[in-house]
């Protein structure tokens, strides 16, 4: 056991937070889940990838820097304690990247992860259906072979597309074999948003962002190359995504770390304000927001010897969601009457309570993820 | 970084597992609840003999000189089964301070065992009536003869054997005493195994217990117990061995890092108590059944080197500062 990191990784670590602290703008940008925002978050986007910041641990050919599963921990540390921006691009680079790493053909590997990296092309995730929420493999949205045009005509609706209104690009699941059950017959599809057929209508979510979309298709045409891994096996395909939205590498402990430090200067500057019993629970939200790294870390070191993470995910996606909403609800706790100010100096914690809101209803609600847990990590019966 | 342990430290536990799996049954633990000492007849020196006692001991005393991250797992095991042997007061808490005193060697051999007290910092003092050599937590001082007196109290645990020690504390005042530090560290990684153990015995239960025709455990509300039960000592485990690596390396907020794990550990620990009898029902409030052998150890060692509250506070000190009594 060593729990230090290298004198070259520390190194990395002081590149990473000079760069940082002279580049991360001020003050911060509007929010990304707005169209005006999205185009300044896109301004930054293409600053991180013309430093290789943007996607870390990419090979360098795409943009990256091959770094590894702990310096890429580093810089996601360094990036929040920075309080640097939103990554609009995440749905891309954090969810649709591994799958194309994974199951992307060389030629669509070439095609598609350096645009994404440097933010040219920006990607939303089509999963949910107005039928097929938690129950995912409901999905309706159907995909018909038109073999004289070499490719397929999707026909449907997707809904909660976040950032679906501003994106230039979706990935999803549409049913392409309708004889076959549920979870067989899907296949996995990169659909141009600009393809004939195809209407994006924004929704405005609960904290008053136009972050939602819903995606209407007519017969829009999607070509063979912009299908990922075999027709209907999108299954597969889109299983290895959703590990990765639950788990590791959407919600590095990087930014609850940098949450929980933020909410300790809160409640320094409320000082006076604190009872007992408060105290105790800023404590526990800032010792589990601890127990996530550490947690972390002994996952980082299993996956670097080579071991992979399976239904452990979820376990993880419950810790992480819980603790968000937590550490805001502590914040707005401390604000007292002020916390419902969205403007003026504290209005970031409303803003992120509404959007921690949010982490146990996605990526699979919290009780779906708990029956993974019973089920897939403690073994017990399904039915 | 590397956050794991090594090979050798995982086939040891491995050891220590396969032989209290043999030697601390609960046909073994329902006899310490009833026998003159509250321990298993020969079980402490098999550990010795494995080096468990004195893993942090010098070679030069018969000890395996080797540290907390080594321990760790170990008493982790000892806390799957419920040991009913002072081995977190002798192995964690007092064979380090013992260098240098003559009792050392006896203590490694498996012949005496120590008892640490402080009623500010142990809670009640354990298996103190068969114990030779005492210390008080509160500044490490090594007692001179015995105590005055030892009064027994009855705890609900009935194989944990707890006293008042009624002595002259011994004077002596360190800047660094570790001895809070490394009990509680030690009753942390118990709590972890105790947590473990029922959460698996559970999970064994309610796969076979059928109630409406299915398993119980096919419910959603009976997975959602279990699922949190698991959920707190995923992230408990860690701020334990990370706390093991602190003592041993002595980082200076490895008291925070203890603290941390304590805390967690006590929680965890205390929720699946809860959740292994409300998934058990009525076989689990009998004790004929044996989840109430480990749940009854989890309640003691919950509070047992300081409670989760207790803990808070002192992370508060390090976090907080100065807030603490604004």
């Amino acid at each position: 056991m060593d729990l230090t990191f290298s004198p070259e990784e520390e190194a990395f670590r002081s590149e990473c937070r000079a760069w940082l602290d002279a580049k991360v703008p001020q003050p911060a940008l509007p929010s990304g889940d707005t169209r005006e925002g999205f185009a300044a978050h896109l301004e930054w986007e293409r600053t991180l990838f013309d430093a290789h910041y943007a996607v870390v641990s990419w090979p360098e050919r795409y943009g990256g820097r091959d770094a590894s599963l702990w310096e890429w921990l580093i810089f996601e540390e360094e990036y929040y304690r920075a309080g640097a921006p939103q990554r609009v691009t995440q749905n891309g680079i954090f969810l649709l990247a591994p799958t194309i790493f994974e199951f992307g053909t060389p030629e669509q590997q070439d095609r598609i992860l350096a645009k994404m990296a440097a933010g040219e092309q920006t990607w939303c995730q089509g999963w949910s259906e107005p039928n097929a929420g938690s129950d995912l493999a409901g999905i309706q949205s159907k995909a018909v072979r038109d073999d004289a045009a070499g490719g397929w005509r999707i026909t449907g609706q997707k809904t909660w597309t976040t950032r679906g209104a501003f994106c230039t690009h979706l990935f999803g699941l549409f049913r392409t074999d309708p004889d076959a059950e549920r979870h067989r017959g899907l296949t996995y599809l990169l659909v141009d948003l600009s393809t004939p057929g195809i209407t994006v209508r924004p929704v405005e979510r609960l904290d008053g962002d136009e972050g939602f979309a819903e995606v209407f298709f007519d017969d829009a045409f999607v070509p063979d190359e912009n299908v990922l891994g075999e027709a209907n096996h999108g299954w597969e395909v889109a299983m290895a995504t959703t590990g990765s939205e639950r788990g590791l590498t959407l919600r590095s402990p990087g930014r609850f770390m940098a949450t929980a430090n933020r909410l300790i200067e809160l409640a320094r500057e409320h000082a006076g304000t604190t009872d007992t019993a408060l105290r105790a629970r800023l404590v526990q939200a800032w010792t589990d927001a601890d127990a996530y790294r550490w947690q972390t870390f002994w996952t980082v070191t299993r996956m670097a010897e080579g071991k992979r993470s399976g239904a452990e995910s979820s376990l993880v996606k419950l810790w992480w969601s819980e603790l968000d909403v937590r550490l805001h609800e502590l914040a707005l706790e401390l604000l007292g009457p002020h916390a419902e100010l969205i403007d003026g100096d504290d209005a970031a914690w409303m803003k992120g309570y509404e959007f921690a809101l949010s982490g146990p209803i996605y990526a699979g609600t919290n009780e779906i993820q708990r029956n993974v847990v019973a089920e897939r990590v403690l073994g017990l019966p399904r039915k | 970084m590397r956050f794991a342990f090594t090979d050798e430290q995982l086939e040891f536990r491995d050891a220590v597992r396969d032989l209290l799996a043999k030697e601390c049954t609960p046909t073994h633990l329902r006899d310490a609840w009833t026998n003159d000492t509250g321990r298993i007849p020969g079980l402490w020196r098999q550990l010795a003999e494995m080096g468990v006692v004195g893993m942090l001991a010098p070679e030069a005393n018969g000890g395996l000189g080797m540290d907390e991250i080594d321990l760790v797992l170990l008493l982790e095991e000892t806390g799957r089964v419920a040991l009913p042997e002072p081995i977190v007061d002798t192995a964690a808490a007092a064979v380090p301070e013992l260098i240098g005193d003559a009792r050392l060697d006896a203590v490694v051999r498996g012949e005496i065992t120590a008892c640490v007290f402080d009623p500010q910092i142990v809670g009640l003092a354990t298996w103190a009536d068969t114990a030779s050599v005492f210390i008080f937590a509160g500044n490490g001082e090594t007692l001179r003869g015995t105590p005055t007196e030892l009064r027994r109290g009855t705890s609900v645990d009935g194989s944990r054997r707890v006293f008042d020690v009624v002595a002259d504390i011994p004077a002596g005042a360190r800047t660094d005493n570790p001895i809070p530090d490394r009990g509680a560290l030690g009753t942390a990684a118990q709590l972890c195994g105790l947590a473990d153990r029922m959460i698996e015995m559970t999970v064994d239960y309610v796969k076979e217990r059928k109630q409406f025709g299915v398993p119980i455990g096919s419910f959603q509300a009976v997975k959602h117990h279990l699922a949190n039960a698991r959920l707190a000592l995923e992230f408990a485990r860690p701020l334990v061995y990370r706390a093991a690596y602190s003592v041993a390396r002595h980082d200076p907020d490895r008291s925070a890092h203890v603290s941390m794990a304590k805390a967690n550990a006590s929680d965890a620990a205390h929720l699946a108590s809860r959740v292994a009898l409300q998934c058990h029902g009525a076989i689990g409030y009998t004790t004929e059944y044996d989840l109430h052998l480990y749940m009854k150890r989890a309640w003691a060692l919950a509070r047992a080197w300081g409670d989760a509250g207790w803990h808070r506070q002192r992370i508060e000190r390090a976090l907080l500062g100065g807030t603490t009594n604004a």
